[in-house]
């Protein structure tokens, strides 16, 4: 028999582990970040894994994704701009853009109260950084996201005339604002879904943890989601909300529809690329929840990282 | 330098049943102001584990049916963090546990290999150079590109042990469950883990096998209602655990193989 490696231990060397951190340090949760971040190749994979993964078996695949967002954006964007008596031309393309990027909101936020939960196995079996599955997560909404961004292509070179001129979204309302039309501007879009991601992340990873302890979460932010859409000028316009007296019912709608967070996220991205008014405001308001979001999941990262394989 | 220090290490799982798991009992528990009866029951798996494996250790982990092994292997592997205590685990550790898990049922053997070598942190690039000598050893030929639902528990331990013993992990974790492949293949699987465990820094393994126990370590815990019973030699250990000396029961053949590893092995 070999020297046995275990004899040669621990009697007279109870030390206690001081360069091992507690887990509930900072230093285990940013390390726990920068090791997803290496994984890239890991995450990446199964990102891609997951559409596959949908679309198994189907013919034209993922194709299917950027279909039923066509669809969707043709037949809502033509019956609202019926009802609610706008221009098709511009509407169509406000609508695409703007479902778009609230699918991809929302998918971080639904999916994110699973993302733990959903990877219980391989949590509980492989020893990895909880940060992959975030990165996984939404890194499979932004490859959703990619597919879509056909549709708004498609959009813009029907309706290009309607939206490369000044145009207001509202017929026969001397009030209505006037939005400038299709510009450079459009680039603005870029940063704005970078931020959309960064905020996405946050989300994904609190979420993610709360839902891993409280099992209610995910049917009640799914429930919210819900709300939350009817809410947010997706299929609708603040456009039509201007003009009002203060203290009247249009007012106080548009007052609310403000404090509605999804709704500055949207309003980032899609203003730029359907050519309308930017305001700052809405950046100012997207980055401060950038950085109280990320600030709070942090805080869960530290404190609960080590718990999550306990929980799932 | 790898080298794997626990100490004073517990490990409690709360159970949340269905009730407690709910924001509500939480939330309207404590507006009640019943909290202590509202308390998630605990149970504890590990307790008190001190434990010092450094570079070259060969541990064999033996014990009853939910003596704690498991937990364990999983707590070295760094998958659970103790809830009191500290560990501190330095080196790639490879796991390998029940063999069916970790694996997507969907996707096909190769797929499987890829992301299962990816979790254990190869490169993309370096596990396709290793995709062929898996597929080769683990002969499962044109089964590689059919989806995982389709295999035997046998040729998923084939796959599983294909991955982990093409690479090269500095501490090795294998859990029980690797003898449900047929005679053949173990006794391949067995040179293989010989093998990898002479280039791992590090291997911790549970069994139930005399056999395996004795060709792959040489030293041994015994694990018994989560604490620690007993650690020291292998044939210590495990005839103490058994009751009887495991050596005496060995075949002739297996002995002087022994040796010979031994004698080859320097």
């Amino acid at each position: 028999m070999a020297v046995p490696a275990l004899a040669r231990q621990d009697a007279d060397d109870p030390a206690p582990l001081e360069h091992a951190p507690s887990p509930r340090s900072w230093g285990r949760a940013f390390g726990d970040i920068r090791k997803a971040v290496d994984q890239r190749e890991l995450w990446g994979h199964l990102g891609w894994q997951d559409i596959k993964q949908r679309y198994r078996r189907s013919v034209i695949g993922p194709l299917w994704i950027t279909i039923s967002m066509a669809v969707t954006a043709a037949a809502l964007g033509g019956l609202y701009s019926q009802l609610f008596g706008q221009p098709i031309g511009t509407f169509m393309p406000y609508v695409t853009v703007g479902f778009m990027i609230w699918y991809f909101i929302s998918a971080c936020v639904l999916e994110g109260t699973e993302t733990f939960i959903a990877n219980e196995g391989l949590i509980r079996f492989l020893p990895a950084p909880l940060m992959i599955y975030v990165f996984r997560t939404v890194w499979r909404q932004i490859l959703f996201f990619a597919h879509n961004v056909v549709v708004y292509v498609i959009v813009l070179a029907i309706f290009f005339r309607q939206l490369d001129q000044p145009y207001t979204m509202v017929n026969n309302n001397p009030a209505a604002i006037v939005h400038p039309g299709l510009s450079w501007w459009a680039l603005m879009a870029i940063p704005a879904f970078v931020l959309i991601v960064v905020n996405g992340l946050w989300v994904t990873l609190l979420f993610g943890i709360i839902s891993a302890r409280f099992r209610d979460i995910p049917p009640v932010v799914g429930s919210f989601m819900q709300l939350f859409f009817t809410m947010t000028p997706i299929i609708w316009t603040t456009d039509l909300l201007t003009g009002g007296a203060p203290g009247s019912p249009k007012a106080i709608i548009e007052f609310l529809a403000k404090l509605n967070p999804f709704y500055h996220f949207i309003e980032i991205f899609r203003a730029p690329l359907v050519g309308q008014v930017q305001s700052w405001t809405h950046w100012a308001v997207a980055g401060g929840i950038t950085v109280i979001g990320w600030s709070l999941a942090l805080i869960a990262l530290r404190n609960y990282r080590s718990r999550v394989a306990y929980w799932v | 330098m790898v080298s794997i220090e626990v100490r004073g290490a517990s490990v409690e799982f709360p159970i949340f049943d269905a009730k407690n798991r709910s924001l509500k009992k939480s939330v309207l528990g404590r507006a009640g102001g019943r909290i202590s009866d509202q308390k998630v029951p605990v149970v504890e798996a590990l307790r008190d584990i001190d434990l010092t494996l450094g570079e070259g250790a060969r541990v064999g982990l033996v014990g009853h049916n939910g003596a704690g092994k498991s937990t364990l292997l999983r707590l070295l592997a760094g998958i659970y963090e103790p809830t009191r205590g500290r560990a501190s685990i330095r080196g790639r550790v490879a796991p390998v546990f029940d063999l069916a898990v970790g694996m997507d049922p969907e996707i096909s053997g190769y797929e499987n290999i890829l992301i299962r070598g990816l979790f254990l942190g190869m490169t993309r690039r370096e596990m396709e150079r290793r995709v062929d000598e898996i597929a080769e050893f683990t002969e499962l030929g044109d089964y590689l590109n059919m989806p995982l639902r389709t295999y035997s528990t046998g040729m998923r331990v084939r796959l599983a042990l294909g991955v982990v013993t093409s690479i090269d992990p500095e501490i090795l974790i294998l859990d029980e469950g690797i003898g449900a492949v047929d005679a053949a293949f173990l006794e391949k699987a067995r040179d293989r883990l010989r093998d990898l465990v002479g280039r791992s820094g590090m291997l911790v393994f549970a069994s139930h096998s005399d056999e395996f126990l004795v060709e792959l370590c040489d030293t041994a815990i015994w694990m018994d209602g989560g604490v620690i019973r007993e650690q020291g030699s292998l044939r210590d250990v495990v005839s103490h655990y058994k009751g009887r000396d495991v050596f005496e029961n060995l075949s002739q053949e297996t002995i002087e193989r022994l040796e010979r590893a031994s004698v080859t092995g320097g």
